[in-house]
């Protein structure tokens, strides 16, 4: 397990232990925290997943794979900080992650 | 006013395989869907991914999937109904009047929901004051791309639709492309093509920037856009264009009262049917225990609400299970009997 902490946009904090193996929007969706579609399933196909990390875990994340990038021009306001919470496996080293869910996916 | 045995709302490869199931045993069906093609998320989303979990198929694509379902479907002639959304549904005695957005209507026995996530609708800019000039000046589409002669445009998107309306503008009118990175996710060639209509100062790129705000009276006047820096430049246009592609909204669904937990519809896993008697729901749309989101599983629930229809159909008829190694009518009916 690791802690994960998500903040709605309307300020409410969830932080939740996530099996270790499921991805930062499997942990979201299993626990009812709204806000994160994931319409396509984690194919990323669709960035309604996307998330703002906290700043200071952007480097300790792993590096986007290609389409990742490309998925978020579609997404609703990205940022630098965007990534899609489909593509983020929670392991150890994500032990206490941050992230925020924008104000909608799309 | 189409008359038919069914509707199925929604082309992808849910609703095109129980058109086969339909087929199969008899019944005839018409197909609704707001995209203007058949295949559903496997043509709007990953045509060129291969897919590799279709029971007899190691791999093909969602192009692959979606042709050789059409070609499966062939001998039932099936009508399709492209660019159109299903609005509405009404009870008549035992029958289903539908109408949708493009105002056609069908007198069904019963109604097969295949809908995916729902209807794709183009993603919006996410600034406010932008709806106020919807289909006047703020556009997510091009009907009629005369009306761009000789004015300013302002494209936003960095994928094929954006580059490649932007070059094919440019000819014309003066264009802005505006992206909020460096990179772009359309094709290589047209990147390289935009660059150079930039150096050559036929178009205005704009990266790292992303929409901030738009101002004018009844039409657009002017929009500022703002750099990841914090920079902001004003620019005057005619029009805005934004390419964000496509997202998936249940839409009208909603209010036809169903069963909805999770934007998904409660269904039975005997026969597919929803709370509703006559309306059935196949595919990513449904929700059972142990529902799995995959292609094949929407096969299987297709097949059986196919058969789940044939009481409303033929009412006074008896459905026999067949196979169509033997069946001689499943045989006639896919015109293969010798």
């Amino acid at each position: 397990m690791a802690k994960i902490t998500y903040h709605t946009h309307d300020n409410k904090t969830y932080t939740i232990d996530v099996q270790k193996g499921l991805t930062v929007m499997e942990g979201a969706i299993q626990n009812d925290i709204p806000g994160i579609d994931a319409d396509c399933g984690g194919g990323m196909a669709c960035a309604t997943c996307h998330v703002y990390v906290k700043e200071e875990w952007l480097d300790k994340l792993p590096a986007k794979e290609d389409g990742e990038e490309d998925m978020l021009d579609m997404a609703f306001e990205p940022k630098n900080n965007s990534r899609l919470s489909c593509q983020l496996i929670v392991s150890d080293e994500l032990d206490g992650l941050e992230v925020n869910i924008p104000t909608k996916q799309g | 006013m189409n008359k038919t045995d069914v509707l199925i709302i929604g082309a992808g490869p849910t609703g095109l395989f129980c058109a086969h199931q339909l087929g199969i045993i008899g019944l005839s069906c018409e197909i609704v869907d707001n995209l203007d093609k058949a295949g559903g998320q496997c043509i709007e989303l990953y045509p060129d991914k291969p897919i590799y979990d279709i029971p007899a198929i190691p791999e093909c694509t969602g192009e692959e999937l979606t042709n050789n379902l059409l070609k499966q479907i062939k001998p039932f002639n099936v009508k399709f109904h492209l660019n159109e959304r299903v609005e509405q549904l009404k009870k008549t005695e035992s029958r289903w009047n539908v109408k949708t957005s493009g105002g056609k209507e069908f007198d069904v026995a019963s109604i097969v929901i295949a809908g995916g996530v729902g209807s794709f609708e183009p993603r919006k800019f996410s600034v406010k004051e932008c709806e106020k000039f919807e289909k006047n000046s703020l556009l997510y589409s091009i009907k009629d791309k005369s009306i761009f002669k000789d004015k300013t445009i302002s494209i936003f998107g960095g994928g094929d639709s954006a580059l490649d309306w932007a070059i094919e503008l440019s000819n014309t009118s003066k264009v802005n492309l505006i992206h909020r990175r460096d990179g772009f996710s359309g094709a290589e060639s047209s990147v390289q093509k935009v660059k150079d209509l930039n150096d050559k100062g036929k178009l205005n790129l704009f990266t790292k920037y992303q929409i901030d705000s738009v101002s004018g009276d009844k039409k657009i006047e002017s929009i500022k856009i703002k750099h990841d820096e914090g920079e902001i430049k004003e620019i005057k246009c005619d029009y805005v264009l934004g390419f964000f592609g496509l997202i998936m909204q249940l839409g009208p669904i909603l209010d036809w009262g169903l069963n909805i937990n999770k934007k998904t519809i409660e269904v039975n896993t005997e026969n597919f049917e929803t709370n509703i008697n006559g309306i059935f729901a196949i595919g990513d749309i449904c929700s059972y225990p142990g529902k799995l989101k995959l292609i094949l599983s929407g096969f299987h629930e297709g097949a059986l609400a196919a058969r789940g229809c044939f009481k409303y159909a033929k009412p006074d008829e008896k459905l026999r299970f067949e196979f169509t190694t033997t069946s001689k009518a499943a045989q006639e009916r896919l015109g293969v009997k010798k």
